[in-house]
């Protein structure tokens, strides 16, 4: 187990020893996020590496990683736990044979509880309190938001048949949100507030040093300048950093060096994910882009 | 996109805490919603964070008082003049005061105008656009047959008196629009069904020592889904946009009637959300607001350009979780018919239901023929007539049936044929 880190400075590098490249806002509400324990809301474009940071957070600190992905009509069932009924039913079968009077001091305990992860992350865990990742909220309806509420504010969820559990070492908590929804003020109050934008051209260039070293450096300057100019086009899905790293590790399996408009029409479907917008951006619109990227490059 | 930082003039006396308060205070006013709550946290997180550059305060300020995207420009401006000197955002505060009032009273004017127009004419107003033969050849059936009531109900509001429409207002103001309710994953205990709630069942056991009397029962919870209204306010639409919005107004203010939300938004060259102004419990004051937000009324259409920014911009927002969209509009659209074709497609394939309202319909011999409702139609699901307060009604019971299209197959047939 790491222990936790004592600056700002100190979460820049054990995110970027880590290959995650974060700038200095997402790494200040980190660290508060961890200093303060609070959990951590980040909402923002798709690909733009939200859940990334959970993971990267999880590997760093050696802790376990939790997560609970969301979607409509999540109950708590499928969140906190879930009773075993057919371990029950045989209990039950076994007692009727022999003792009667300890079944209901035996039927309802953790034995025959199978927990999910929201129970899960309560529970001390041998690398230290884990990291719990609840990804894409908005997907979930209200009811669940409110839920949530107990178990982000005082890090415990009540079953109603076992009682209150509380979790010794509160689990550091990162929320997403692609804003498909506007999720409640009570949930977002009770955490530190992120929006995650998409990278400068600096940034996104390191990133992309980071996480695929074996594109040239020029190839790589191409492939972000282009993307960055990409963003700037009236598209119904812009392109996050995701598919920034796909579409380079797509062009170094065809062995690419330089952009070209043929390449691009080619690899298009890594970057762009909607009918409409491969449309638009196929033939002379890419080579105008392209040739717009190149006369930007030279001086550089 | 990179920010940039403000610089910052931090006084060294030892009051932080205290200017951290009147920072909120600031913040505030500005319609941050910032309460106690979460001054306490910021002193408590600038303490945490200590910070030796002056970009780690400001992100942890924001990371405290922000929670919304749109809220992070308002901070930038709060915090810049703020730290550079508190009395410099009263000063610009008053600023601001004066072009507040000064609108106000424009338009509090431009109103009173209309008044004493009316006053002057006495109720006198200029005859309705005459109608096409078949047109009125119904109307006047209608009359001959019906109580009063039951006559407004099927007349044209174009063709409306002025206090024949101050009298609808008053029935759509009564009128609701019925919705079947969705069935979610969830389960909720009822008698009604064959489920068996397991869990259930085991606690009712273990109270007769783990025998099990009763089967306890579930069935799936249902739940309500969200309306979105686009609503077309050009010139050839003015007449019936008033009085569909009176009908959206009524419809988004009337509780426990069925739809979770209502967004509604109108269009005439540009996309207005006036999701917002309709929860004024006023109907007039209502329309108002939304009318000075849209400035558009009564101008020209561009439907494949706004519903564009309709699907870029809210689509993903609004239209989850089942929604269904109203499109209230006659389909005659100037520009490239491609892109409206294209657009529509996208908004069907983006929500539960579409439904078209088109006050064109009226008219018995009504063919296809502009180049915008051929490009809109073979994308709704459903196509009715919105000229009425009977059509409205009929709506209500065209949405309860999910099988319902209206004349969308006969006239997709003329299109065809």
């Amino acid at each position: 187990m790491t222990a936790l880190p004592t600056s700002i400075d100190a979460v820049e590098s054990l995110l970027s020893g880590q290959g995650y490249v974060a700038s200095r806002a997402l790494a200040t509400v980190v660290f508060l996020s961890l200093k303060l324990g609070r959990p951590l809301f980040l909402e923002g474009e798709a690909g733009t590496g939200k859940t990334e940071i959970a993971k990267t957070l999880a590997t760093a600190l050696g802790r376990r990683l939790i997560r609970l992905q969301c979607y409509e009509g999540l109950d708590a069932a499928s969140a906190v736990a879930e009773w075993n009924f057919a371990a029950q039913m045989i209990a039950i079968r076994a007692a009727e044979a022999t003792d009667r009077d300890h079944l209901k001091a035996e039927l309802f305990t953790e034995d025959y509880l199978i927990a999910r992860p929201l129970l899960e992350a309560m529970r001390p865990q041998p690398g230290g309190a884990p990291v719990l990742l609840i990804d894409e909220i908005d997907r979930t309806d209200e009811p669940f938001e409110a839920f949530l509420l107990e178990a982000l504010s005082d890090f415990q969820v009540t079953i109603p048949e076992l009682g209150t559990i509380r979790a010794p070492e509160p689990p550091i908590v990162i929320l997403t949100s692609n804003r498909t929804r506007e999720v409640h003020d009570a949930l977002k109050r009770r955490c530190l507030y992120h929006w995650v934008d998409y990278p400068s051209f600096d940034r996104e260039l390191d990133i992309l040093h980071s996480r695929a070293p074996e594109a040239q450096a020029q190839l790589s300057r191409e492939i972000v300048a282009f993307v960055q100019k990409l963003r700037r086009e009236d598209l119904f899905k812009r392109p996050g950093v995701a598919e920034t790293i796909d579409w380079a590790k797509c062009l170094l399996a065809l062995d690419v060096i330089a952009l070209s408009p043929e390449v691009i029409s080619d690899t298009l479907g890594a970057i762009l994910k909607y009918q409409d917008d491969i449309q638009k951006l196929q033939g002379s619109e890419a080579k105008r882009l392209l040739d717009e990227v190149k006369r930007e490059l030279v001086p550089a | 996109m990179s920010p940039t930082y403000p610089a910052l003039d931090i006084p060294d006396d030892g009051k932080l805490a205290h200017n951290i308060a009147h920072f909120a205070r600031a913040l505030r006013k500005a319609g941050l919603p910032v309460g106690p709550g979460r001054t306490l946290d910021a002193a408590r997180a600038v303490a945490a964070a200590g910070f030796d550059r002056r970009e780690d305060f400001y992100f942890t300020l924001q990371a405290i008082f922000v929670s919304r995207p749109e809220e992070r420009a308002t901070f930038a401006q709060v915090f810049r003049l703020f730290w550079r000197d508190p009395r410099y955002l009263d000063h610009m505060m008053s600023l601001l005061l004066p072009q507040v009032h000064g609108v106000q009273e424009d338009r509090a004017a431009q109103a009173a105008e209309k008044r004493a127009a009316e006053a002057l004419l006495d109720g006198k107003l200029p005859p309705p656009p005459q109608d096409s033969p078949e047109g009125d050849q119904i109307e006047i059936d209608a009359t001959a047959t019906m109580s009063a009531e039951e006559r407004l109900k099927t007349l044209d509001f174009e063709q409306m008196s002025a206090s024949e429409i101050a009298e609808a207002k008053r029935m759509l103001a009564r009128l609701s629009l019925p919705v079947q309710p969705l069935k979610t994953r969830r389960s909720a205990p009822s008698t009604l069904t064959s489920r068996i709630d397991a869990r259930r069942t085991l606690r009712g056991a273990m109270r007769s020592a783990g025998e099990i009397a009763t089967l306890a029962h579930k069935a799936p919870v249902t739940r309500w889904p969200n309306l979105v209204v686009l609503c077309d306010i050009s010139g050839s639409m003015a007449d019936y946009s008033r009085m569909v919005l009176h009908f959206v107004h009524a419809v988004a203010n009337r509780r426990g009637q069925g739809w979770a939300r209502v967004h509604a938004f109108t269009f005439g060259t540009r996309l207005t959300n006036i999701t917002r102004h309709l929860r004024a419990r006023d109907v007039d004051a209502a329309l108002k607001a939304a009318g000075s937000e849209a400035q558009d009324w009564s101008g020209g259409t561009r439907i494949g350009q706004c519903l564009h920014a309709f699907n870029r911009d809210w689509s993903r927002r609004v239209l989850g979780q089942g929604a269904v969209v109203l499109l209230i509009t006659d389909g005659l659209d100037r520009d490239d018919s491609t892109l409206l074709a294209r657009e529509t497609e996208r908004l069907h394939l983006s929500c539960r239901r579409l439904i078209w309202l088109n006050p064109l319909l009226r008219w018995t011999g009504f063919a296809p023929r502009a180049e915008g409702i051929r490009a809109i139609l073979p994308h709704v699901d459903s196509f009715r007539a919105g000229h009425s307060i009977a059509s409205l009604e009929a709506l209500g019971r065209a949405i309860s049936e999910p099988s319902d299209h209206g004349e969308r197959d006969r006239l997709l047939a003329l299109i065809r044929s």
